[in-house]
């Protein structure tokens, strides 16, 4: 698979239409004066157009509610979210989000989940529509599957049914949370294949959230580590690793470097929720959370 | 390039169907087994004082199937026996059916709308542990015609079911599929009719089933209070009793295992039609 990978031509469609992500002093917290958790904390990042930003940190530190902020299902208490200069008001097709296990709707078949946003909209009709969707479930390798409902396939074509129902939508951002967790590690490590050739071909700008740093350092073109809670940018590494690219690059020393560097950091971050006193209310207050991400 | 990441859980589709079968006959021939090895036994019970020349506790008092068989026999040529299966299934669907036209839009309105659950929930939750029953005398006081307060203690049975089972049902429906659609632009009615409707589906026929089996048991309970009238127009509640009246043990049991029927024959319709209404919960 791998040696497939690295025989496609580099950059061939290199398609880049906007999608420029600026995060400017967000910060966010729950409860009450009395009871308050801050979760974010001035946090910044910008993200260029067609390049895939990791975010990795250590758990519990707030990356799922930075996914809800840029996706709109929350809103940030101070400070801007713009997808290519337009404030982010709330939730919108411009910014699609993969989420944790699988949200595929289960009532659904395949093709009716992957067309579920176009037909809602009336955006994608008739025709075009159905081109369309076939050709997103051929690109996934889901033809066959086309009529079968999520519970009847696989935990990895799960995944790759919802790339296909957020690609439809032509987001200009795609935002992965923590996409593959939960698969086993060969169905993750395909995955991981899967969705950077994907990426290289499409090239959509991507924030992608995820607490594996080989798979952060793998895919991304910068890895943005957070810091313990209340979450702030305390690194931008960027990784330089040619691409398209190959699982063995992962050996190299420059990749060596990137993993050390960024473990280093989230030890640190961990070690400090470790020793901080909240840290078993976090833990509790996280597994209450677990139902809303 | 589409390179299919296959992983060894994806089912081949024939080979499943195939075993499905086979399993679904195995399953048949050991429950019909199952029937009948508990018939021998009880033949065995009852007939011991016969045989033996002593009686066994309990199974010893009541009629050997071959008796109720026969008492079964003559029974199916007397029309006020089927009229009996007629009245109460049209009570039981009566007040089924009523409970789930009110119930389950209850259930949802309480589900989505916040003002009216804040209303609506705690008078509810108030009545919902007085068992049907409990209803029975206040509604005969209530209601002018006897038919009228088994109607309306039946719709109680179920109801107070329904509508929780409707409720949890789509309050519990995953966040990430009502943020999923909404990202990609579904408007309140859209959430409303694409994910909370049928995402409650299946609660909504757990809350059948349950509903289902109260109704039978409200049903055959209020039939006797009430009295019923004839026998002709008792129902197979009235049929017991006045079977117990007339002391025919036999046609106790005929009567017993008649509403064990009409209650499986009611709960695999109920199977049947929640099968046919969500093929996605099907694994083949």
């Amino acid at each position: 698979m791998a040696e497939e990978h690295t025989q496609s031509k580099a950059g061939e469609t290199a398609v880049i239409s906007g999608g420029r992500i600026e995060l400017r002093d967000v910060s966010k917290g729950y409860g009450d004066e009395w009871q308050h958790e801050q979760v974010i904390e001035s946090l910044s990042i910008e993200i260029e157009p067609g390049t895939l930003s990791a975010v990795v940190g250590p758990s519990g530190c707030g990356k799922s509610t930075l996914v809800n902020l840029v996706a709109g299902f929350e809103t940030a208490d101070s400070g801007t979210i713009r997808v290519d200069g337009k404030p982010v008001t709330g939730p919108g097709h411009d910014r699609m989000v993969v989420f944790q296990e699988t949200a595929l709707m289960p009532w659904l078949t395949a093709y009716q989940n992957i067309v579920f946003g176009p037909k809602l909209r009336g955006d994608l009709k008739g025709s075009a529509l159905v081109n369309e969707a076939e050709r997103l479930l051929d690109k996934v390798g889901l033809t066959e599957f086309r009529d079968k409902y999520p519970l009847q396939l696989s935990g990895g074509m799960q995944r790759r049914a919802e790339l296909a129902r957020a690609l439809i939508n032509q987001p200009l951002l795609m935002i992965m949370d923590e996409p593959f967790r939960g698969l086993d590690a060969m169905t993750r490590e395909l995955m991981q294949e899967f969705f950077l050739r994907l990426f290289e071909e499409y090239r959509r700008t991507n924030l992608f959230v995820t607490s594996e740093i080989e798979e952060a350092i793998f895919l991304a073109d910068r890895l943005v580590v957070l810091s313990n809670r209340p979450a702030t940018v305390r690194e931008i590494i960027e990784i330089e690793l040619p691409r398209p690219r190959a699982l063995e690059m992962l050996s190299s020393p420059e990749a060596y470097d990137y993993k050390r560097r960024a473990m280093e950091i989230l030890h640190e971050e961990a070690l400090k929720s470790f020793t901080s006193a909240s840290g078993q209310t976090e833990f509790l207050e996280a597994y209450s959370k677990r139902g809303d991400l | 390039m589409a390179t299919v990441v296959d992983s060894p859980h994806a089912r081949a589709p024939v080979q499943r169907s195939r075993w499905q079968k086979l399993h679904a006959n195995t399953k048949l021939w050991r429950g019909i087994m199952a029937v009948i090895c508990a018939l021998v036994l009880w033949e065995i019970g009852s007939r011991w004082d016969e045989w033996v020349g002593f009686q066994l506790p309990f199974v010893g008092l009541i009629p050997p199937p071959t008796d109720v068989a026969r008492a079964w026999g003559e029974v199916i040529f007397l029309s006020g026996y089927w009229e009996s299966w007629y009245l109460s299934f049209k009570r039981v669907l009566g007040g089924f059916l009523a409970a789930q036209l009110v119930g389950i839009p209850l259930g949802l309105l309480m589900a989505v709308n916040r003002y009216f659950r804040e209303i609506f929930f705690p008078p509810f939750e108030v009545l919902r542990p007085i068992p049907p029953l409990a209803w029975v005398p206040a509604s005969l006081i209530f209601w002018p015609t006897n038919e009228m307060s088994i109607a309306f203690v039946t719709f109680l049975g179920a109801f107070f079911t329904i509508v929780i089972n409707v409720l949890g049902g789509a309050r519990s429906i995953d966040i990430r599929l009502l943020r999923a659609a909404q990202s990609m632009g579904a408007s309140q009615w859209h959430l409303f009719s694409r994910i909370v409707l049928p995402g409650t589906l299946p609660s909504i026929f757990t809350g059948a089933a349950v509903g289902m089996g109260i109704t039978w048991e409200v049903v055959l309970a209020a039939e006797m209070i009430s009295g019923g009238g004839t026998q002709a127009g008792g129902g197979l509640g009235f049929f017991i009793w006045n079977s117990y009246m007339g002391g025919s043990l036999e046609q106790i049991v005929v009567g017993m295992i008649s509403i064990g029927i009409a209650g499986y024959l009611s709960s695999s319709a109920i199977r049947y039609l929640g099968d046919l209404s969500m093929p996605w919960r099907r694994m083949f």
